[in-house]
């Protein structure tokens, strides 16, 4: 089906179904219960899972086929998000401009840092890419004001222009982003025995969006353009002898990357009309190696998984204070209760940062490969359907091999 | 002139702090070839280990001073740290107001015990692994390690103040034959930068003309023709990791005076101190001294207010601008060898 092998469109048909029905399984507790806190299902969650899903597939695009570690990704999404906001600003409050503003703007400038950057390799293309956006961190904060709006960002406004909306006779809320007339911010419930179940219309236009983008990137990593990807990263200097010249190759793969970004940038403003120089500050664009590495470099599931689990960790995890854990431990003795409040108090709330930085280290000492890698291993161990010899393979190349459907 | 002078004194303290990091890094990227992002969390452990020492010192017990009251009209409380009583109220006071220079004898078998266990603990089981786990592992270290120090210290900066006998200022200008007081320049950053100088010196010293490190010098050149004449390079290695801990430590307990220590002060000089890494080379040590003290240089004489009025913003990017320009022209930073963290 379009263009894909068996397991692949498996694979796609599963993570539509699981972003379709979203809603529905992160909200797993009723309202009102005790453990409704780890409900994961509100709008604002549910589109930072997909927004940044994009982001991270389209840093493993980079990362995880041609091996370059940007570390600069930040600064793509955080154009892309000025780009959309001006949009906003100028012609209309509908979506579908600013995003497409937002990819293309992104893409350029991309373009311009790749085609610098690239020109080195390892650690030293890093440090380049870093430089860049913490350039673009400092200007769009300091001297870039009058375009970025300094330290408060932007917003659109009521006395903004808004050319097209005027012409068409200044239709919608001025301030709501919206698609052709159907606002973002707008959600339907569900109430059914007490599950109380969100349906958001800016969801489920950043989840086809997603898996529009999910989809294009399994095309390129089965892609001729995608193998050739992998053969950078696997040994550059033999492609080089061959007579093959691979900067276009990766200077394609780096302005896709920045494309997502800048995608992923837009849809954050489509979500929240807003935007601040802090999205591209360098810890933002450590966030998306750490999703790709968590979830497992080079997988095609992998980063969304990564995106997943710390985002939700983000907002659920920093969420629980002490007052919730002692009524969820009320049932224990005095003593011993005060003791698991106190110890499990260290890794909640506030200290949700100490839970992230134990799973990193966690993850990656015992799964090299990812939350993926450890899954494909996983399963191996139980059903031992293939020889020693792939295993070892996974070991070496921190990669599962093509063929496994989890991939 | 005496304004450009100025600002170049002024870089040096910052300067100096890159490069005491920036060497660190670079001991431990060219011994142990591991890319440490957990390093600005020990410059942070050696700044809080000053915080520590002054709050021993400072311990106390309360005295209720029957003559005074204070404003309730309840008898005074005046707490007298134990020290006073030990050593008598001149000597005890001495100590406490010393504490900083103090915690660098404290914190030396405080860091060499942490870059130790670290170096067993975790960073071992890495030498193999892509450098990307490295980076990952490290970065999940010092988020935990700066999530403790969070838990105990709080999040605000806490002051540390220096002797008093250092808290005035040096008017470098009257002594070079300016005008007076137009080049003033605190104490404590003087001796920070003749601080950095000692150990930087100390460091070069150690690696060049002792044994010990004549033979970690020819395992960074080539590890395994070392370990085939016998020697246990692995234990040095462990070694050099403990003292580029202590290195980082150092220069956090002295910068504890000019920035009060908060907990994320670590991440906030990691990513400047790898740009001076590489901009210096990757794996030379006197290439990361040199681009330390540049960088450091360079960023003060940026916000120089005449050096802004012309090129608006300058003084925040100018670090990874010199950054660029030097990864451009010069493939392999300032003094870079060939063929390190390349492929």
């Amino acid at each position: 089906m379009f263009g894909l092998n068996r397991s692949d469109t498996l694979l796609l048909i599963f993570v539509a179904l699981l972003t379709m029905l979203a809603p529905f399984f992160l909200n797993p507790f009723p309202e009102g219960s005790s453990l409704a806190q780890f409900n994961g299902g509100y709008p604002d969650l549910m589109q930072r899972f997909v927004i940044f899903g994009i982001f991270a597939i389209g840093f493993n695009i980079l990362f995880g086929l041609t091996g370059y570690l940007s570390f600069g990704h930040a600064a793509f999404l955080g154009i892309g998000s000025y780009a959309a906001i001006w949009m906003m600003k100028l012609l209309t409050m509908n979506v579908i401009p600013a995003i497409i503003l937002s990819v293309i703007v992104a893409g350029v400038f991309s373009l311009f840092v790749g085609y610098i950057s690239l020109r080195r390799s390892g650690i030293y293309f890093s440090i380049l890419t870093l430089a860049f956006a913490q350039m673009s961190y400092a200007l769009a904060y300091s001297v870039l004001t009058p375009i970025t709006g300094g330290e408060t960002g932007l917003q659109p406004k009521l006395s903004d222009p808004r050319i097209l909306d005027t012409m068409l006779g200044g239709g919608g809320d001025a301030t709501r982003a919206n698609l052709f007339g159907l606002e973002m911010g707008k959600s339907w419930q569900m109430d059914w025995n007490g599950w109380v179940f969100t349906f958001n219309t800016g969801y489920y236009v950043a989840a086809v969006v997603m898996l529009i983008a999910f989809y294009l990137s399994i095309r390129i990593f089965r892609s001729p353009f995608g193998l050739m990807l992998r053969a950078i990263k696997t040994n550059q200097n033999r492609l080089n002898y061959t007579g093959v010249n691979t900067k276009p190759y990766t200077l394609a793969a780096f302005v896709i990357s920045g494309m997502y970004a800048g995608l992923a940038g837009g849809l954050l403003v489509a979500m929240d009309t807003q935007v601040g120089p802090e999205r591209m500050f360098w810890t933002a664009s450590g966030e998306v190696v750490l999703m790709t590495i968590l979830g497992g470099v080079g997988t095609l599931i992998g980063p969304v998984l990564g995106a997943g689990l710390i985002k939700y960790m983000e907002n659920i995890l920093s969420k629980i204070n002490e007052g919730l854990l002692e009524t969820w431990f009320a049932f224990m003795p005095d003593t011993a209760g005060d003791v698991v409040v106190t110890v499990l108090a260290l890794f909640t709330g506030k200290g949700w940062h100490l839970t992230l930085g134990l799973i990193f280290m966690l993850v990656v000492v015992f799964l090299p490969g990812g939350l993926v890698g450890g899954l494909v291993q996983g399963g191996r161990r139980m059903f031992r359907s293939r020889d020693g010899k792939a295993t070892r393979e996974t070991k070496s190349n921190q990669t599962p091999p093509t063929s496994t459907p989890a991939e | 002139m005496d304004a450009i002078l100025l600002q170049i004194l002024n870089g040096l303290d910052k300067g100096s702090a890159y490069a005491l990091i920036a060497l660190g890094l670079t001991l431990i990227f060219g011994t142990l070839g591991v890319v440490n992002f957990a390093h600005g969390a020990l410059f942070m452990i050696g700044a809080f280990c000053a915080v520590v020492l002054a709050r021993i010192m400072n311990y106390s017990r309360v005295v209720i001073d029957e003559t005074r009251t204070d404003f309730l009209g309840n008898p005074m409380k005046i707490e007298v740290p134990y020290l006073h009583d030990w050593f008598g109220p001149a000597t005890g006071q001495t100590m406490i107001e010393w504490s900083v220079p103090l915690a660098i004898l404290f914190s030396i078998p405080v860091m060499w015990f942490v870059g130790y266990a670290m170096e067993r603990g975790l960073i071992r089981h890495f030498y193999k692994r892509p450098h990307a786990d490295q980076i990952l592992v490290t970065f999940g270290l010092a988020i935990v390690l700066q999530e403790i120090v969070k838990h105990f210290f709080g999040a605000n900066p806490i002051q540390t103040p220096a002797p008093p006998a250092f808290s005035g200022s040096f008017d470098v200008g009257a002594m070079l034959g300016f005008d007076p007081n137009v080049i003033i320049y605190p104490y404590w950053r003087l001796i920070y930068f003749a601080f950095a100088a000692v150990i930087i010196g100390a460091v070069f010293a150690f690696l060049q003309f002792t044994t010990f490190g004549m033979v970690v010098r020819a395992g960074m050149a080539d590890r395994e023709t070392v370990g085939l004449l016998g020697i246990d390079i692995d234990k040095r290695f462990t070694t050099m990791f403990a003292i580029a801990a202590c290195v980082a430590g150092l220069a956090g307990v002295m910068y504890a005076p000019i920035n009060a220590p908060n907990y994320h002060m670590g991440m906030d000089f990691l990513v400047l101190s790898f740009v001076v890494v590489v901009v210096g080379g990757m794996g030379s040590l006197a290439g990361a001294v040199l681009a330390g003290f540049m960088l450091g240089i360079l960023e003060s004489i940026a916000s120089m207010a005449q050096v802004i009025e012309y090129l608006p913003g300058i003084n925040q990017i100018v670090i990874y601008l010199v950054a660029i320009i030097i990864l451009l022209t010069r493939p392999r930073g300032l003094l870079g060898r060939k063929g390190v963290m390349e492929e």
